[in-house]
Parts: structure tokens; sequence; C-alpha cells
């Protein structure tokens, strides 16, 4: 990386790092974004370091006692403690099965996110570098995937694969990666005209030095802003396919599979079971999307 | 015309033969096909005969052949669970299915546009922010939290609404629907809500820029010029001409409606294809999934090609025939 660093420098970075830094200026102004900011790191605070808040750890079947099962908010316990959220029909407090499974959701969605860019990304940087029949074979399997509705391709996959939190990472990459390889490959086609790539091309570098080393750091930017959001994207849909039964199993419950687990209790009233994990989804997605949406629109070219 | 029309045909029957390959060897070829295709009480004869019957000692591709034009004939198999051929329970789950839709995107036209024609025209004012604003929230709750909050809601505390379950179909020209009573729309309206809410959502953002571009834009600054009133600036000029694109994305939204109905169907125990797939996941009946994925295949590519005349039709700057061919 560091002797093909006189290479890379050559051309954008210089441009961009004002814009860069008026954006995230700009960014940081809005009242909006810092309590997004805010309410996104109190959550990856408490969800790194769930144990030493969760008042009870709800994996340790020793903990959960099945008459304090289906307590609403603020019962006691029969060890004497206060059930904060209630628990679930298992006695598990729900606060603590919240806590754990905001780690759950936030795992699947950051993983499959981060492997989904890279495949996605790989395949379109070859796409745009190499051309051809390789490039139209490949976009034209991309097409054959964006066409399809992500959630029924998923829940499809999952259907043939069987439950398992790695399975749902896998379905998540693979409805994922096309979008990525969609966006690499019209912003490399652009880069690869420059004459930095023509220069390291001439120096008799490798195909694949130059496509890692000096496109692939060009053109990362648009791919990464798109990522942050899709992160959001995939939260929802692994809690909705685990609300499905087709997602993580019984004994890693996620955010989604406790709102699930509390749907057959809803209709005798005991809302708190599916209310509060439900809450705790969306204030992590709402988070995510209104920094994602400010950095679209401040990224956004027109607004100079 | 004819010459786009014929390709995107030949198109489409290109993706339908993708997907039977995928599903043909996600289903029959990965792992041991009879252990898929049999139910596991099945007795050593019926499997003995089903192998037989599917050719199990046959090449790779000779199966292949054999499943797809078993499946031209219509026949992809027979529910485990139902004993009947697996196209025929999805056929007729397909009018609620359909009902629930369109009134899902009637919905998302009588909110989406209004709301986000104010939105536009009002951006800088309380108005217009708060309805942007709301529309995040609208894309960022998970659909089927949010169906569960309305069955709590309306039917658990305010008892207002039935919590599941669909109306009395009345038969009209053979096609049994509920959209003509009072009981069906009770069973109808909290799904339909459900189902639309991210697509309002989208629609609404979708015109709110469309308005906003199209302000700064010359033919509307003239139009002004004129001294026309502004009620009529916003119905000739500017509505006309963002409606296209809006359209647009209704239309292919429908396909991804019909996908996102298989969870408001669960939530609400609709009877429609949606919640067939989900209980035939649960019941591991291989067929009827097989058979979803094929005639949804079908539906999204019939409905993608309708979208693309439609959206020539409507759009004189489209031009049908590309150069290429």
């Amino acid at each position: 990386m560091q002797t093909s660093r006189e290479h890379t420098r050559t051309v954008p970075p210089l441009a961009e790092t004002p814009r860069r830094a008026r954006i995230l200026r700009q960014l940081r102004a809005q009242p909006t974004v810092r309590g997004a900011g805010l309410a996104l790191l109190a959550l990856i605070v408490l969800i790194i370091a769930a144990p030493l808040f969760a008042p009870q750890n709800p994996y340790d079947l020793a903990n959960l006692d099945l008459l304090d099962g289906r307590l609403a908010p603020h019962s006691q316990a029969m060890n004497g403690m206060t059930y904060l959220l209630g628990t679930d029909d298992q006695g598990r407090d729900m606060l603590s099965a919240i806590l754990y499974g905001l780690r759950i959701s936030l795992l699947v969605g950051l993983s499959s996110v981060a492997l989904a860019t890279l495949t996605g990304s790989l395949v379109g940087l070859t796409a745009a570098y190499v051309g051809g029949f390789v490039d139209a074979l490949l976009m034209r399997i991309v097409d054959f995937i964006l066409g399809f509705p992500t959630i029924l391709v998923a829940l499809v996959l999952l259907a043939i694969m069987g439950r398992g939190v790695d399975k749902v990472i896998l379905a998540l990459v693979l409805v994922q990666w096309a979008n990525y390889a969609r966006i690499m490959r019209s912003r490399a086609l652009q880069e690869r005209r420059k004459e930095y790539v023509e220069a390291a091309a001439n120096l008799g570098y490798p195909a694949w030095r130059i496509m890692l080393v000096h496109l692939l750091p060009n053109c990362l930017g648009p791919v990464l802003v798109f990522a942050t959001v899709q992160v959001a994207h995939a939260i929802v849909l692994e809690a909705t396919l685990s609300f499905l039964g087709v997602g993580v199993p019984i004994t890693e419950p996620s955010l989604g599979l406790l709102i699930a687990n509390g749907f057959q209790y809803l209709l005798s009233g005991d809302y708190w079971i599916s209310l509060f994990p439900g809450l705790a989804l969306l204030a992590l997605i709402l988070a995510i999307n209104i920094l994602g949406d400010r950095l679209r629109a401040a990224m956004d070219p027109r607004r100079g | 015309m004819v010459l786009f029309v014929l390709r995107r045909l030949i198109q489409s029957l290109f993706v339908l033969l993708a997907v039977s390959i995928v599903v043909f060897f996600a289903v029959y070829a990965v792992g041991d096909p009879i252990e898929l295709l049999v139910s596991p009480e099945a007795t050593p004869e019926a499997r003995a005969a089903m192998i037989a019957r599917l050719g199990l000692d046959l090449p790779v591709w000779q199966q292949y052949l054999g499943f797809l034009s078993r499946a031209l004939h219509g026949d992809l198999g027979t529910s485990f669970v139902h004993g009947v051929p697996a196209i025929q329970l999805i056929v007729q789950r397909i009018p609620a299915t359909f009902e629930l839709v369109v009134v899902a995107i009637a919905l998302t036209c009588l909110a989406g546009i209004p709301l986000g024609l104010l939105a536009g025209l009002h951006r800088d004012r309380l108005l217009g922010r708060g309805i942007l604003s709301g529309s995040v929230l609208g894309f960022s709750v998970p659909n089927f939290w949010l169906g569960m909050m309305l069955i709590l809601t309306f039917s658990v505390w305010l008892g207002w609404l039935p919590a599941s379950g669909r109306g009395e179909p009345v038969k009209v020209m053979g096609v049994g629907l509920t959209l003509f009573t009072a009981e069906g729309w009770s069973h109808l309206i909290m799904p339909a809500i459900n189902l639309a809410l991210a697509n309002i959502a989208l629609v609404l953002r979708m015109t709110a820029s469309g308005v906003i571009e199209a302000q700064s834009q010359e033919y509307v600054k003239f139009a002004r010029a004129k001294g026309l009133r502004p009620g009529r600036i916003v119905r000739r000029h500017i509505l006309r001409n963002i409606l296209i694109p809006v359209v647009t994305v209704i239309g292919m939204e429908f396909g991804s409606l019909i996908a996102y109905s298989t969870i408001t169907e669960t939530v609400f125990a609709w009877p429609g294809m949606g919640k067939l797939l989900i209980d035939s996941v649960y019941h591991l009946d291989r067929p009827v999934v097989v058979a979803y994925v094929m005639l949804a295949t079908l539906i999204f590519v019939v409905v993608n090609l309708i979208v693309d005349i439609l959206y020539a039709a409507l759009d004189p700057r489209v031009q049908l025939v590309e150069r290429a061919a």
C-alpha cells in the first residue's frame, strides 16, 4: 500500500478534502443530526456493554423462573428484583433480552453489509476493469438479482437453507451484493479513464494491483455512503425474516424474534413483550436512517 | 413498438428460464432430492414410486428437462399438506392478495401524492419539513411490528376492528372479493394501511423532490411570469410533468407489494398467497414453495413489461425502439 501512495494521491483527494470538511461541518451544525448521532452512539455503547447494564443474563436458564412469566412492566420478581419492562413467557427480563437482542441484530446487520460491500465491490471493479463479455455477464446477473424483491429472495433462500445466524448473514449477503456491484462499476468506469490508471498500467503493474491499490480507494466513497444506510435495511430484513420464522434460531433471539414471541400474547393484552423490542428496533433504524438521509442530502452535488 | 415488446418478451422468457434453473438446482440437486420432495411420513413404496416417477437415476440435464416440461404443463408438484396440485392451491389465493395490493396502491396514490405535493410546495415551512420528517419515520418502522401495533391499538384496546382474517367474499364475475361489504372493509383496512405505509413514504418523497425540482424550471418560471394562478400552475404545469416517474414507480412497486404482502398477511392472518407461502415454509411443503416462486416470477415479469410499455406511452420523450435492435 505505502509504495503506491504517490500514484493515488496525484488526482482526486486534494480537490476533495475541502468539500469533505465542509459537508462534515454542515452536518454537525444540524440539531437532528446531533440528536440521531447521540442516540446511535448511546445505543452502540449499550449494545457493547450489554452484560454490564442488563439486570440478568437472558441466555442463562438458571436465571429464569417460569413463575415470573408474562409479568407486566414494573412487576416484582420472585427474588425481589423489579422487571422494568416486564417479562416474556419464559420469565425472561425484557430489558435484558432487548439489550442482548440488539447485539444480534447489529451483528447480523453490520457483518452482512460488510461482506456484501466486499463481494459487490470486487465484482463491480472486475466488471468495469475487464469489460467486454465478463462485464456483460456479471451485469446481467446483477440485473437478474435486483429484478426480484429482496425480502422474497431472502425468504426463499432461508426456507431452503434452514435457520441460523450464519445462514441469515449468508442470505443477506446474497441478496445485497448486487447493489454494491452496480454502484462500484459505474464509479470505476468513470475512474478508469483517468491518467493515474493509465500511468499504472504503463508501469506494467498487474491488473489485480491496479484494481485493488489504485482504483478501489478512489471509488469507495459512494459505496460506503450507500453501505451506511443499508445497515438499517439489513437489520429490518433480519428482524422480518426472524419474525416470519426463517431467521435466527430461538437460542439466539434477535429483536425480530422477541417481537414475534410476543405476537401470540398480543390479543390477550400483554403488549410489552412486542412493544418494547419494537421500539428499540425502531430507535436503532431511525437513528441510522436520519443520519444516512442527511448525509445523502449534504453530499448531493446539486446543493453546491 | 412491436419490436420492443418482442425483445422484452424474449428477455422475460430468459428470466423465467434462469429462475427455473436456480429453483431446480436449489430444490432437486442440492442435498437428497427425495428428502425434499417426499414427506418424511411417506411409506417406502411411495418413496420408491416417487424415485421412479421423477427419474432420479437419469443424468442431471434430463432431470431438468423433465422438471421443465412438467412445469410447462402446469404440474409443479402436489402439496404434501393439502394433497392438491400446488398451482391450484396458489391460484385460489390470488384474489385475496390482489385485493389487498390494489387497495394498498390506491391508498399510496391518495395519500402519497397530495402529501408529497404539500411537502414540496411548503418545503421551507414547518408543514413541509414535518411531512418530510414523518416520511423518514414511515419507511423506518418495521412493517410487521407496525401491523402488530395497529392490531394492539384498534383491535385489543379500542375494539373497533377485527384483528385477523378476511370478510366473507362476494362473487363478482366469478372472483370472490370482499370490497363490497362493510364487513369486508373492516377486515381489509388495517392490512391495507400496513402494506401501503412504506410505499406512501416513498411516493411522498419522490413527489416532493419532483415538485422542488420542477419549481426551478424555466417553464414554471414562465407560467408564473405570465401571471397564471398558482393553483393552475401546480395542476397543469408541475403535476403533469412529475407524475410520469411517480406513476412508473407505483407500477413497479406492484411486484414488491406482492412480496411484502407475505409479511402483512402473516400478521393479519389474511388468507392470500403470501400467508400460504409462509405456512408452506413452516410445514416444509416444498412443491408449494417452488410453485409460488415460479408463479411470482411470472407475475413480476409481466408487471415489469406492462410498466415499461405504459411508461413509454405516458412519456413521449421515451422511445421504445432501441438503437441496438
